[in-house]
């Protein structure tokens, strides 16, 4: 019998000195910690204020997809859901994986537009998007109303996972293979030192290592600011909500892109909808993971009126939790201005989640073996420097 | 307990499952709920967490003046979405209203929101 991974805890000895210190221990974090055992010897640390799976990582929705409107994008996805498909048996967990596509619905005339241009593109790039006709969509998912549906575009390689496995997947495979990953515990102040940083700890303890990662999303303002370091992301508080489990009965994720309300259901039979309110603001820096009754009344409204039959539905339970902002839509993940030492990754825009499994290669490839993937270039945290930064990506859908 | 009876009966946690969660390290009410996935179905942990604090308690992992239940979500029991639909009206017009479509191809701007 193999030995038990155990997971992380508050109990686990700290080293003085590591060679690369991770703070926090979400899903990029941990992605990365795992990569790191696996194409280095470098040891690993992990640092988590809380307990794992408590952060954004844990309150997602689960949704892998590759129907972008950027190729980076598309290509960044492909990567991520080829490594899904093998993850299960790799990180020895379920991970209710299933590949039962994502539909978009457009409305408008601007977002038949778009549908085109993006199934161009994945056509070109070899993702398998097909348009179809409202009529074909409700073939797809019998149930829905498609009246004022121009188009709708399939991709039956997207689909959904359980986040929570995800995160206990990597950490056991991570901790296995000598990470050494401490719960409850946070990098409340970093500083230089020699070539590396010195981090002091909310336990009192410190901890030096060559390279720092700040993992920790819509929380990482807090690390950067007690190094003088201002960058442009933000938090977002979105709200999501899950339903009594039912057979299944919905293949793919459904993303109506007027609204902005998706729901799809998960292999553990539940529906899981999400839609960003309108009217809602973000205070500052500061992560809100309240709920509201206005986010279930104006869920509730969009998806009766896109699925009536679910007004049967029942809502089990609802929450909130943060995505990770940044002001063109791309993640900020590299060396940080003037600190080549911290390492960001950082800035996901509510797509971290998803994109973490090949981000988590990308970026221990880098530190490991200073292997630059393209998307580097573009996600440099250096580019706010010179004032206003490109938008690619159009996919970004509320 | 017996290994094999169930703790969660919603969604089929046993104490054998619970045991192994404990055994790789997991302490606290909040992380157990989030390995096994007891106390997310119907009930929301409404039957099931003060067996499992009972449990804990059992084999140690915790005292009774320390222990915590993870956050309670609402709604307080199940809702239809019919029913929440039906607030919409309650929290003015503007709920209802579908902001226009999103970030046109010419580069206007998305709003800060994202779809999974």
């Amino acid at each position: 019998m193999s030995p038990r991974p155990t997971l992380g805890s508050r109990g686990v000895a700290l080293p003085a000195a590591c060679d690369v210190a991770i703070v926090g221990g979400g899903v990029m974090g941990l992605a990365t910690a795992y990569h790191l055992s696996q194409v280095s010897r470098l040891r690993v640390v992990v640092l988590e204020r809380s307990y794992l799976v408590s952060g954004a990582s844990g309150r997602n929705g689960g949704g892998v997809r590759m129907q972008w409107g950027d190729e980076g994008n598309v290509r960044i996805m492909m990567e991520s859901i080829e490594i899904c498909r093998g993850l299960t048996q790799e990180l020895g967990i379920n991970l209710w994986f299933r590949q039962g596509g994502y539909l978009f619905v457009a409305r408008t005339e601007a977002g038949e537009a778009r549908l085109i241009r993006n199934a161009e593109l994945h056509r070109a790039i070899g993702a398998p998007t097909r348009l179809m006709s409202a009529e074909e969509a409700r073939e797809l998912v019998p149930d829905l109303e498609v009246s004022g549906i121009r188009l709708a575009a399939f991709n039956a390689e997207d689909g959904v996972v359980f986040p929570w496995p995800f995160v206990w997947g990597y950490a056991g495979q991570a901790i296995r293979r000598g990470v050494v990953v401490r719960t409850h515990t946070a990098a409340i102040a970093a500083e230089p030192d020699g070539s590396g940083m010195r981090l002091r700890l909310s336990t009192g303890e410190h901890l030096r290592a060559q390279i720092v990662v700040n993992a920790t999303g819509a929380w990482s303002h807090d690390l950067n600011r007690s190094l003088g370091i201002a960058l442009p992301n933000r938090p977002h508080r979105h709200e999501i909500l899950s339903t009594e489990p039912l057979k299944p009965f919905l293949n793919p994720l459904v993303v109506d892109l007027q609204s902005g309300l998706y729901f799809s259901q998960s292999t553990r039979g539940e529906v899981v909808a999400g839609i960003t309110v309108p009217g809602g603001h973000d205070d500052g820096t500061v992560v809100d993971q309240r709920s509201s009754l206005r986010f279930l009344a104006h869920l509730g409204a969009n998806l009766v009126a896109l699925m009536p039959r679910l007004g049967a539905l029942k809502v089990l339970r609802q929450w909130a939790g943060p995505y990770d902002v940044s002001p063109d839509g791309e993640a900020i993940v590299g060396p940080t201005p003037g600190i080549p030492a911290l390492l960001q990754v950082c800035g996901f825009t509510g797509h971290g989640f998803m994109m973490a499994p090949a981000v988590g290669r990308i970026l221990a490839n880098y530190i490991a073996h200073q292997q630059r993937h393209p998307m580097l270039e573009r996600w440099d945290p250096a580019r706010f420097a010179g004032g206003a930064t490109l938008r690619r990506e159009d996919m970004i859908i509320g | 307990m017996t290994q094999r009876m169930f703790i969660c009966r919603c969604e089929d946690v046993t104490v054998a499952e619970v045991d192994h969660a404990i055994g790789i390290g997991l302490e606290s009410v909040e992380e157990i709920k989030r390995y096994t996935g007891l106390g997310t179905g119907p009930c929301q942990g409404k039957e099931c967490t003060v067996a499992l604090v009972h449990l804990l308690l059992d084999r140690g992992r915790i005292t009774a003046s320390a222990v915590q239940p993870f956050t309670a979500r609402p709604p307080a029991e199940p809702v239809t979405l019919a029913e929440l639909a039906s607030l919409a009206e309650l929290t003015g017009p503007a709920e209802l209203a579908a902001p226009a479509e999103l970030a046109s191809p010419a580069g206007e701007a998305p709003p800060s929101g994202a779809t999974p």
